[in-house]
Formats: structure tokens, sequence, C-alpha cells
């Protein structure tokens, strides 16, 4: 029996919005699949583009950033910041030839749990159509 | 030459006054295609001070790389237009304070690059080069060539729009403002005009190449942190061989690292053993952080660099959701 693909996709969230959204889409029992792995972190502009690159080395098929919607971070200025460098860090994937499709950012925050589900699944259809990280096995080893 | 004569003549003023402790420049180097960086502390010693076509140097990498050295001390700096920028830069992010710096700008025409003489001439040595102007001559044992300037100029500066000095206290000769370009974009342009599939095996090819000397992260005026974090292994972000694999996440984090801070000085470039085209990269995500967010690395001395600066407004035309 062929398995079926599932894929793998690292999910930095932000403590106060993005992370909190995600429970509040567990205790209202809203189904979004399996691949999201979430690791939480105090701000979306902690993610240092060395983590998703590191992500990626590590198997994951995308990689989707969480964080509070403008105006609202809880360090004020945290997401401005963390969007500056997505659009940069998109960009220079774009130019090198990998799929920048692979790189999500969303302003997720914490009453929004559907809203969570509703990126979890969208974005994970959009990886299986994308397929598996053709990287994982060209390039990072 | 008059400029170089100027400029001795500036030096000597400086440091007569007593404005500056210390003069960084260039001399003429032991070799005849690069001249070397020159640290002078007295007038009488102003006469070594050169400026030509072989002064490649962006000189500020001193005030990040040994800043401790000129911790009390004012100094003076001779700049072209992309040092200028390097020295704005140092001064936005804190690593001197414009008090103690004196900046001297020197009307630049572009530096040379040392590969592309070498390919000239087969690779035989070179003995002397002289600056006629337009056209440059080398001589070596048994040949001597002549070719047009621009054919032997590093990449960097036949893109530049700011050959001179932006924020100076004193320029030899007359400086010029923003000079137009017609070749500003045109390498940037043809390389995202190609697919993703050309582009990947372009990246491919170029940093195939790489053997992680560092040699680009070392001249670099925007890279001084205390530890890079190639050389951190508690975590380990990054292998430690020259595969591909492993010498793409240093450039790919390198140019991050630099973007909205790179002043396209061509530095990594002219130093790299490979001839990788760094600057391409470089080149690119400066221009994207222009077009996004209306900055150019070292222009603006009361501004910020880009990338600790937001607009609430700010086009997000790629967030989901």
């Amino acid at each position: 029996m062929k398995k079926e693909f599932t894929p793998r996709i690292t999910s930095f969230l932000c403590k106060w919005c993005s992370y909190t959204g995600a429970d509040l889409a567990g205790t209202a029992r809203l189904q979004y699949p399996t691949s999201i792995i979430p690791i939480q972190v105090m701000c979306s502009s902690r993610v240092d583009p060395v983590f998703l690159i590191k992500a990626f080395l590590n198997g994951s098929d995308g990689v989707l950033i969480g964080g509070c919607h403008p105006g609202d971070c809880h360090y004020e200025t945290g997401n401005y910041h963390a969007r500056r460098r997505f659009a940069i860090v998109k960009s220079v994937f774009d130019s090198l030839g990998l799929e920048s499709k692979r790189l999500k950012l969303s302003w997720i925050s914490a009453s929004e749990g559907p809203k969570f589900a509703r990126v979890a699944n969208e974005y994970t259809e959009e990886i299986m159509k994308l397929g598996e990280n053709p990287t994982r096995k060209s390039i990072f080893l | 030459m008059n400029i170089v004569s100027d400029l001795r003549k500036a030096i000597k003023e400086l440091l007569a006054d007593k404005k500056i402790d210390l003069f960084i420049g260039w001399e003429k180097g032991s070799l005849p295609l690069s001249a070397t960086p020159l640290f002078i502390t007295s007038e009488d010693e102003a006469d070594r001070a050169v400026f030509d076509i072989t002064c490649g140097n962006n000189l500020s990498i001193y005030f990040t790389k040994d800043r401790k050295q000129f911790a009390d001390k004012k100094v003076g700096i001779a700049v072209k237009g992309c040092d200028a920028r390097s020295v704005v830069l140092n001064i936005l992010e804190k690593q001197i304070d414009r008090e103690n710096v004196v900046i001297v700008g020197v009307p630049c025409h572009g530096v040379l690059d040392k590969k592309k003489v070498l390919a000239k001439t087969d690779g035989r040595e070179v003995l002397e080069l002289t600056d006629n102007g337009d056209t440059v001559t080398v001589i070596g044992k048994g040949y001597e060539l002549s070719f047009d300037r621009s054919e032997i100029l590093s990449s960097s500066c036949l893109a530049c729009i700011y050959p001179d000095a932006q924020e100076y206290d004193m320029f030899v000769g007359e400086p010029r403002a923003e000079v137009p370009n017609e070749n500003r974009l045109k390498e940037i342009k043809e390389f995202e005009a190609l697919s993703t599939s050309e582009r990947w095996a372009h990246t491919r090819e170029e940093y195939e190449k790489c053997i992680r000397c560092y040699a680009c992260r070392n001249v670099c005026p925007s890279c001084y942190c205390n530890v890079c974090f190639v050389d951190q292994n508690d975590p380990g972000w990054i292998g430690n061989t020259c595969e591909f694999t492993d010498s793409i996440i240093f450039h790919v984090i390198r140019n991050l690292h630099v973007a909205g801070r790179c002043v396209e000085c061509g530095a990594c470039a002219r130093a790299c053993p490979m001839d990788i085209n760094l600057l391409l990269l470089n080149r690119k995500v400066a221009w994207e952080v222009k077009d996004r967010f209306g900055d150019i690395a070292g222009l603006d001395i009361n501004g910020k660099p880009a990338m600790v600066d937001f607009r609430e407004d700010e086009k997000q035309d790629f967030i989901m959701g």
C-alpha cells in the first residue's frame, strides 16, 4: 500500500496571539491537519531567518510564521520588524530559485481559533499540491 | 596628480591643526595592482598617501573590526562614495561617534578588479600599472598592454550611482551628487527575467565554487559580529564543510544579515578567490529594500538602517489569510 504523503509544516507561533489562537482552535474542537508542528516563540520577530533554513534542513515541507495583527504586538513593534524581515527572506528565496511558496507568514490573533484552523487547512492543501520538499533530497542532504 | 597632492595637503592640515589624531588612507602597495591601507599620525608622513584606481579597500572596516584601537581617538578617513556610505552606516549603528570622525571625500572613478586584469594578461605577473585616465597600461616581463578603463573596473563600479561621498567634512575636488547610470539595474533585471529553474542552476553553479575561506565576510564593512554565526558551535547552525549544502546557508544568511546595510562596494566580490558573483544577490536584496521600503543604505545620516525601521502601512502582499 502506498503511504500517503503527510507534509510537515514547522510553525513558529507567537506566544501571545497565534499560539493562543491555536489553543483556542483546539479547545473549540475545530478540525485541522496534523501536519502543523507548532513551536512557541515569544514574538514573531524572534524568528531568525536561520530558523527557517534549519527547518528546511531538518526536512520540513513548509514553514509557517504566526504573529499578532499589525498594531497588536505584545512588544508593540515586533511584528512590523518580522514583516520586513520576512519580505526580504522571501525575495532571497525567490532569487536563489528556491520555492518561496513554502514560506508563509500569517497574522492570527488569540481570538481567531477558526482562522488558525482555516490557515492550517489551506496551507496543508497547498503543500500537498507542491509535494515533498525537493531541496530535502537535492541540497539539504 | 592633482587629486593626490590636494589629498596630501588636506591630511597635512588636519594633522597640523590637531583636528585628528590618526588618518586612514591608502599608500602605494608592494604589489602594483593593490594599494595598501595607510595609517599616519604625523604630518611628515602625509606624502605617502595616494589615490588611484588600485585603492579598492573599503577603509571603514577598521572602525568596526578594530574598534578598540580607535576608542577615544579622532580619526580622519579617506573615502570613496561607497566607503562614505559604510562610514555613515557605522555611525548609525553606533560603532563610532560622528564627532570622532573626519570624513575626507575623494572623487572616485571606479576601482579595478585584479581578477579582470589578470584575465587580460593571461595570468602573467604585472610589474607596473599606470592609470592614464580613460585607459590603463600594465607592464610586465616582456609585454605591455593597454586597455579601456571600463574593461577592468570592478563590477560594483560599473553599476555605481554614488561615486562620491554624500556625507563628508572635506572634499578633495568637486563632489558629484547622484550620477545616472544606465547599467544600474541591468544585471538584476536580466537575472530576474530567468525562470526559477534557471536561477537555481545559476545559484548552484556559483555557490558550488565556495571554499568557505570567509574572505567576503572579513572584508565586508557591514559584517562585524563579535562571534559570527558560522563560528558558533552551540547551537551549531551550519556544518563545517565546503559542500554546497553548507556554503549556500552561509551565503544566504550572510546576505540576510547585510540586507538593507550593504552599500554595494563590491569588496566581497573582489576578495573572493573563487570568483563567485557575490554582488548579484547583494544588489538584488539592496534593490528589493529600495523598492519595498524606499531606503538606500548609508545615504541618510539622520535615518535608520532599513531593517530596524518600519512603517505601519507597508505593502504586505505576502500575508496569508
